[in-house]
């Protein structure tokens, strides 16, 4: 269990090996109950595979701690929906039919037409919402969140970022989100965790401003501009 | 169940899984006893087989059926008597007693019971299997209860179209519907309307032209198909 009532998840020397290959090694942190951790690195650097092992969906050694009577929602980043006729009333009722329009409400899809839409036929940023819909419709006190605007035009990945931000003040939602977003790691989240296959960095999410820091996370230092969001 | 095999694109496993039916009638055929009975169980057995070698080898269940129904159509064609070889190929409806059909009817509801009640996981783990068992859903178990489910509808089919046409029940009134389906409310009860139309015009086409039924069913829900494709094709 958890120490302390501030933490919600403790991770202490989490490895994964898969085949005899390390996937990730020796991967320790805290993470305060009500934050949200950011979860950055380079392609192949065991970031899915940490959400994977924090939710027990592969084998692991080390301690994986969540705080008791957690709730956990997930968005993965690769799904199929192409060749499934399903509509977004029948997806999200799979899990539960009762809090549909709270859940489309939540997450800014308020159009009634998109219930009986296919899920094949939706737009990027309308899938991943969507699927955000899906996690939080059983209220969850946690959620994992990969790579949340994958397949999303550039345009419109920042307002599903605020949506989330908007979620985890009003739900009291802690938020892990795996991103390649240095932007997104510095307006959105409070605390980073940099991977590649091991643990680079774990502190505050304004260190990633730290010329130092962004040439040990990607061998050499990336420009943080200043951008105008238009929301 | 050609619902869900049509989605998992796995259409011709079901094609290729009642061949491995056929070692079953065979032995049924020789020890008079019930060849359903001979079929279930080497489809029971096989499904089992298919999924244990599918976890261990992570290979598709595609390759691995792919594997094992050359080996038991080899096997049932030595052991299946040469008069009876046709009517397992082909199917046979005049030698389908009453029990059979009320074994049928009986497994049948049962088999569409056990579907509907597994039918959205299977849907929810083809979405994202880790979605699936991140919220709960024990995939590994599901999938074997399927795979189950399909030996068994197979295993039925098999008496009236016989190994080779068993398939067409499973792949095209599902493909049909998925054609004219934008949900799955729609897909599945279309897929199982299909099906049924396919099956009972080919059985009355039958009794009145005097011909095996298989290949009447087969015509009958081709038909089905073709019209499917020029609806979709209409609406483009």
């Amino acid at each position: 269990m958890a120490d302390g009532n501030d933490h919600i998840l403790k991770v202490s020397n989490l490895s994964v090996k898969l085949q005899n290959q390390t996937i990730l090694d020796n991967v320790s942190f805290k993470l305060e109950k009500g934050t949200t951790l950011a979860v950055l690195g380079p392609n192949g650097a065991g970031k899915t595979m940490l959400f994977k092992a924090l939710l027990n969906l592969v084998p692991h050694s080390g301690e994986v701690a969540w705080q008791e009577k957690v709730k956990i929602g997930y968005v993965p980043q690769d799904i199929a929906v192409k060749d499934i006729p399903i509509s977004v009333k029948e997806f999200l009722s799979f899990r539960n039919g009762s809090n549909v329009g709270s859940s489309l409400s939540s997450v800014r899809l308020e159009d009634k037409s998109l219930l009986g839409k296919s899920l094949g036929f939706l737009s990027g940023g309308e899938l991943r919402r969507v699927l955000i819909a899906w996690a939080i419709i059983d209220k969850p006190n946690v959620l994992l969140l990969d790579e949340p605007t994958s397949g999303v035009d550039v345009g419109s990945e920042e307002p599903i970022y605020v949506m989330l931000n908007e979620l985890k003040k009003t739900n009291k939602i802690t938020m892990l989100l795996i991103t390649h977003d240095i932007h997104i790691v510095k307006e959105y989240s409070d605390y980073l965790l940099a991977l590649n296959k091991c643990m680079t960095f774990f502190g505050e999410s304004t260190e990633i401003k730290n010329p130092s820091l962004q040439k040990r996370i990607y061998g050499e230092t990336v420009c943080v501009g200043m951008q105008e969001q238009v929301i | 169940m050609g619902s869900i095999m049509v989605l998992e694109k796995m259409a011709l496993v079901g094609d290729a899984l009642s061949h491995v039916a056929l070692p079953g009638l065979g032995l049924g055929i020789l020890f008079n006893f019930n060849p359903f009975l001979g079929a279930f169980a080497f489809l029971f057995a096989s499904a089992v087989i298919i999924w244990h070698l599918g976890r261990v080898t992570k290979l598709s269940f595609e390759t691995v059926v792919g594997a094992l129904f050359t080996l038991a159509l080899a096997i049932g064609i030595l052991i299946v008597p040469k008069p009876e070889l046709l009517e397992a190929l082909f199917g046979d409806i005049t030698k389908v007693a009453l029990l059979d059909t009320v074994i049928a009817v009986v497994v049948s509801f049962a088999a569409i019971l056990l579907t509907k009640a597994i039918y959205k996981k299977i849907v929810v783990g083809m979405i994202s299997e880790d979605l699936a068992v991140s919220t709960g859903i024990n995939v590994g178990r599901i999938n074997l209860l399927y795979l189950l489910l399909v030996s068994v509808v197979v295993a039925i089919g098999i008496r009236i179209t016989g190994t080779l046409l068993v398939g067409f029940l499973v792949i095209v009134p599902a493909a049909a519907a998925r054609n004219v389906s934008s949900d799955l409310l729609r897909y599945s009860t279309l897929s199982a309307m299909f099906g049924a139309i396919s099956s009972a015009s080919g059985v009355l086409f039958s009794s009145y032209l005097t011909l095996p039924p298989g290949p009447l069913v087969v015509f009958s829900g081709i038909t089905i198909f073709f019209a499917t494709v020029l609806i979709k094709w209409k609406r483009k």
